[in-house]
């Protein structure tokens, strides 16, 4: 049980938290590739898109 | 055949739950269990009548679900300001714990009433609520499921009926913010793992390629709150007829699972759950996109990766372990950056339409609830620090902590959702009166800035005379020397408390007025949806 517990708190410890620093420097990189700037925009503008009827609904 | 499997079901349902309420063991389980009764035959008389009948396709957006939690977030909130206005008052003036009531109605039994019913029937309400509407628009997608969202909107509504019932009753495992007990556990569960589905079901066959910022936060709430929600209530109950149920964790590892469920319940409820509120209607209500979709993107992955470890802040002092606690600690000044961003990116929304704040209340209470965000995202990175936990810990001034955050910050927000909406979803051209908006903002900042200045003030005081020794290393002041110096500052968090119920009272009869009074919209087609630019 300890050893468990030893094992896996030197794997949280290390790795894991290699892991999620990286996914989240990444995510943030991310966010800044070339192009992202036109992407950003259109998501940007979707909350005036769609207002009264789901895409694509024939009234 | 699925009417006759409902028919089934709901039948099943009723004489099991009568069975229980026979034998059951104590009062809170066997009102719920009669409850569960009623329900299950309501339900049943009400499918018996729909038997047959024809299935229409619907089409457009699912705004059922939408126009009735708008009603009930309304009405939610003034039950909960209303308890919380009376027990601010009850501590104030002890007699207004009345002999008669004794049990039902005195301060132990009507906080957890209060807190969860602004948390939970009121925030909860809002945000199941405002994510159909959002998930829809923004996605371009009818709702998933079919009925699955009605059976999610008042599968939650039974949770608050049986929470709220069972805190007057007794029935409570005395987790602060998780006191319903195992059968309401269960319950929510399977309501929010249906709501999970509507939601992914939605986002999953939306029509934009993407899925917008607001989305994110609504959908980490909605996970986040499901992983707390289960580990935090892992209890057996005593007998599957009684109300009680024993916790798994026990001693410091119970008390860590509690806060680590507490403090994320903050994060995630109150928090990333209402900033998708706030990307969605800030800048609906401003008439322009968001200030920098980048800065949402660090401020949703800078947010998620933080939040989760801040718990321990609650348990300074305590037999948690140094590390853990320095690392609460840490975790919760380093979370400054990441709120201040998300504040900064709703702020400068405005910008080239600062002068809408002139113009348009709704508007302006959607500043003042960031504005409360940023302040109180201050406050909490500051209080979690040791040395002033120190001072700061079980005094009042959590209190005030709290309540900007609740009031100002979710209050707010939920209000300008709530001005936002019922013009839009019973198609009405404007809201009834502009003026009562300003009064109801008016109200509701005065009574915040009461209620946080006079718990600074007795927080900090109480502290101080609580740590106050004299020459000999003796303790000067007793506690009930702390209670009776603070009663003026508690007369004046109740008056506060009576502006904020006075402001939410004003909004309800001006969203009745817009769907009874105002005049209708001119018609969909003709409205323009362009977007912006």
């Amino acid at each position: 049980m300890m050893d468990t517990y030893g094992i896996m708190r030197a794997f949280a410890d290390s790795w894991f938290l290699i892991a999620m620093f990286a996914f989240f420097v990444g995510a943030a990189l991310f966010a800044f590739r070339p192009g992202s700037n036109k992407v950003h925009k259109d998501i940007a503008n979707i909350p005036f898109r769609h207002e009264d009827k789901p895409a694509g609904d024939r009234d | 055949m699925w009417d006759y499997l409902k028919l089934a079901i709901y039948g099943l349902i009723a004489v099991m739950a009568a069975i229980a309420a026979s034998y059951a063991r104590d009062i809170a389980y066997q009102i719920h269990a009669i409850l569960v009764v009623l329900i299950a035959a309501g339900l049943f008389v009400f499918s018996l009548r729909r038997v047959g009948e024809e299935k229409v396709i619907e089409t457009g957006y699912m705004d059922g679900p939408v126009r009735v939690g708008v009603a009930l977030t309304a009405f939610w909130g003034a039950v909960g300001f209303l308890v919380g206005t009376f027990i601010a008052f009850q501590l104030a003036f002890p007699s207004l714990n009345f002999g008669w009531a004794e049990g039902y109605l005195n301060f132990g039994r009507l906080r957890p009433l209060h807190t969860s019913a602004v948390i939970f029937a009121f925030g909860g309400t809002a945000l199941i609520t405002s994510s159909f509407y959002v998930v829809q628009r923004t996605s371009g997608a009818r709702l998933w499921g079919g009925n699955l969202a009605w059976f999610v909107f008042w599968g939650y509504q039974i949770v608050i009926l049986l929470a709220a019932t069972g805190y007057l009753l007794g029935a409570t495992q005395s987790k602060e913010y998780a006191e319903p007990e195992w059968y309401t556990d269960l319950w929510l569960t399977i309501v929010w793992v249906a709501y999970l589905l509507v939601f992914m079901g939605t986002l999953m066959k939306r029509k934009e390629p993407h899925i917008y910022v607001a989305n994110w936060f609504y959908l980490s709430f909605i996970i986040t709150i499901a992983m707390l929600h289960v580990v935090n209530n892992l209890a057996m109950p005593v007998s599957i007829f009684g109300s009680k149920s024993v916790q798994l964790f026990a001693g410091v590892q119970d008390a860590m699972t509690q806060w680590w469920y507490g403090h994320n319940a903050v994060g995630f409820f109150l928090t990333a759950g209402f900033l998708g509120m706030m990307y969605y209607f800030v800048p609906k209500q401003a008439e322009r996109p968001v200030f920098s979709y980048k800065l949402s993107i660090i401020h949703f992955w800078a947010l998620i990766f933080l939040y989760i470890w801040a718990g321990p802040h609650h348990l300074h002092y305590t037999a948690l372990p140094d590390w853990a606690s320095t690392l609460g600690m840490v975790f919760s000044v380093v979370l400054w950056m990441p709120s201040w961003g998300g504040m900064i990116n709703g702020l400068m929304t405005l910008s080239g339409a600062w002068d809408k704040l002139r113009t348009d209340p709704v508007i302006r209470m959607m500043v003042v609830s960031i504005g409360f965000y940023g302040m109180s995202t201050f406050e909490g990175p500051m209080m979690s620090i040791r040395a002033v936990n120190s001072l700061s810990h079980y005094t009042d001034w959590t209190i005030g902590h709290v309540h900007s955050g609740a009031l100002g910050w979710n209050g707010m927000i939920t209000f300008g959702m709530l001005y936002f909406l019922v013009p839009k979803l019973w198609n009405r051209a404007g809201l009834y009166s502009l003026k009562l908006v300003s009064w109801h903002f008016w109200l509701a900042t005065i009574g915040i800035v009461l209620y946080a200045a006079s718990m600074w003030v007795t927080g900090i005081m109480e502290g101080l005379m609580w740590r106050e020794v004299d020459a000999q290393g003796f303790l000067v002041n007793s506690f009930a020397d702390t209670v009776a110096a603070k009663f003026p500052m508690y007369v004046v968090r109740g008056m506060g408390g009576v502006l904020f119920l006075t402001g939410a009272l004003i909004m309800c009869y001006n969203l009745w007025m817009t769907v009874k009074r105002s005049p209708a919209a001119e018609s969909a087609h003709d409205a323009q949806t362009a977007p912006a630019e």
